[in-house]
């Protein structure tokens, strides 16, 4: 088995913005997460508070240095991510399917090291 | 024993027949495509060595996928006991794999699918391809593709590795995933086949050897899943369009259009059999894009002089093939045809209303313009299409047309 990483590429900028479906797609997006839990290949989820909520820890010869924000700003950014635990690409690839019907965004999958 | 050279033909034929079943075997029984080419070559290097001293084993291919496991087996032991942990998975595997070199046709199915999985970009898939299933070197896939060889070679090294890493499944795709998973499968044969009918770049117009491959493969494919009708399709287009090459350049080499075909040249062996495949595909009433050009192709066989040409039935092929495949190119054939039966300005009105980039699309508006006599718009139009094509017996064909209507 192989865990893989489904990630979540949501749009930047336009954060405040609510989709008007928002209810409609929360509710897609836990009945996915539901089927995961059933049909046992759930390993984790969660979805992000925005970027801006981030802050970065970098230590450089021993000494921490902190900033606010994400490490790098992009057109996209991490908006949330579930793993799953599967037998091969082809059936990560579908939880992936399903995830991207119910986000209504791109899922990019990919696997953890250390499978067998 | 047998003199040198009928067994060094010997070792030729069972790679070019053998090569496929024998890596798809592998890759079966270690799980790993490293694994099993290097333990198939490894296989026919010891073939070349061994066989003109002991004589062509009865069975060839099985006396390759057995020399081909043993070989990697030992391989393996040796760096498993070094800590390598692929080496350790691939005996892992082989161990609980039966020993069976019999093969199972689905074998180089499985190998098919895996190779065109969708996970892969096209580049890789086409590499990979004729890699594994066409037993062709880096070198020849990088000659073939004007690409540099380390480029090439980088390619399918990342390809095998995202195969090993994200595990794509060495599977023939259920019943119901088919038709889609099936698309890249044939999209990858065809480009192969393309590239060879006409080269993208380059001297000379087609590189026959790319084009058997791709007729090779798609025999292969119509023999592994002979119910599909798309892979029938496929494969008439092929035969269709390869048994016009002895007719398509004059001794020069030159381009000669359709038209202008000496039609006696064709290959009537091919013709016959492609002919019988889009009955036998049509008959099935799941009409598909290769099903609808192979139909399309089998007109033009029919014909024994361009005149001859059943035009109207070709538009009608082409207002199918537009409602299953509604691309720019499509919509081009489909003008050109419509030129033929309703005349050159009809065809030109089409054209004109269509944006596509390469040469095709100002090499046919030329070629209209030309035949309404409108010389200085079609010489604009020449002029165009040789900026943007970029295979010399095809520049030099629009070249001579250009001088015509100057």
């Amino acid at each position: 088995m192989t865990q893989y990483l489904l990630s979540v590429v949501q749009p930047s900028g336009d954060g405040d913005v609510l989709p008007p479906d928002l209810d409609q797609i929360m509710a897609d997006v836990g009945e996915v997460d539901r089927q995961m839990h059933e049909a046992g290949v759930w390993v984790f989820a969660g979805g992000l508070h925005s970027p801006r909520t981030a802050t970065v820890i970098r230590v450089t010869d021993g000494e921490v240095l902190t900033s606010d924000g994400p490490y790098a700003e992009g057109k996209e950014h991490l908006g949330g991510f579930s793993v799953v635990e599967v037998p091969d690409l082809d059936a990560a690839m579908e939880w992936g399917t399903k995830l991207s019907r119910a986000t209504r965004l791109p899922i990019e999958v990919r696997p953890f090291q250390g499978g067998e | 024993m047998s003199s040198g050279v009928p067994v060094e033909q010997a070792v030729e034929q069972v790679f070019r027949e053998q090569y496929a079943r024998a890596v798809a075997v592998l890759v079966r029984v270690f799980g790993d495509v490293d694994v099993a080419e290097e333990a198939v070559a490894d296989a026919f290097a010891t073939a070349v060595q061994r066989w003109p001293e002991d004589g062509v084993p009865p069975s060839p291919a099985g006396w390759i996928i057995t020399t081909a496991r043993n070989r990697a087996i030992d391989r393996l032991r040796r760096e498993s006991s070094r800590d390598d942990r692929h080496a350790q998975a691939a005996l892992l595997h082989a161990g609980s794999e039966p020993v069976d070199t019999g093969a199972v046709p689905d074998d180089r199915l499985r190998l098919v699918f895996t190779c065109c999985h969708p996970a892969l970009a096209p580049a890789a898939q086409v590499a990979l391809t004729l890699r594994l299933l066409g037993g062709l070197t880096t070198a020849e896939i990088a000659r073939a593709f004007l690409v540099p060889e380390p480029t090439l070679a980088q390619r399918l090294v990342r390809a095998k590795a995202k195969i090993r890493d994200a595990r794509i499944p060495y599977r023939v795709p259920a019943a119901a995933d088919l038709p889609v998973r099936l698309g890249p499968v044939l999209a990858v044969v065809y480009l192969v086949f393309t590239e060879g009918h006409t080269a993208s770049a380059g001297n000379r117009l087609s590189r026959a050897d790319l084009c058997a491959e791709a007729v090779r493969l798609g025999r292969l494919l119509h023999e592994l899943l002979p119910d599909e009708p798309e892979v029938t399709g496929l494969l008439a287009l092929m035969l269709l369009t390869e048994s016009r090459r002895p007719a398509r350049t004059t001794p020069d080499g030159d381009l000669v259009l359709l038209a202008d075909h000496d039609r006696s040249r064709w290959d009537a062996e091919l013709v016959a059999e492609g002919q019988e495949l889009v009955r036998a595909c049509l008959r099935r009433g799941e009409p598909g894009p290769y099903q609808v050009q192979a139909a399309i192709a089998a007109v033009h066989s029919d014909a024994r002089t361009a005149a001859g040409t059943d035009w109207t039935e070709i538009v009608q092929l082409y207002d199918l093939l537009m409602g299953l495949s509604p691309t720019p190119v499509v919509a081009l054939h489909r003008a050109v045809a419509v030129a033929e039966v309703q005349g050159p300005a009809a065809g030109l009105a089409l054209v004109d209303q269509l944006t596509l980039p390469g040469h095709l699309v100002h090499a046919v508006r030329a070629d209209l313009l030309r035949r309404l006599d409108r010389r200085a718009e079609a010489a604009e139009a020449y002029a165009a299409a040789i900026d943007r094509a970029g295979n010399a017996q095809e520049r030099s064909f629009l070249q001579r047309r250009l001088g015509e209507v100057r």
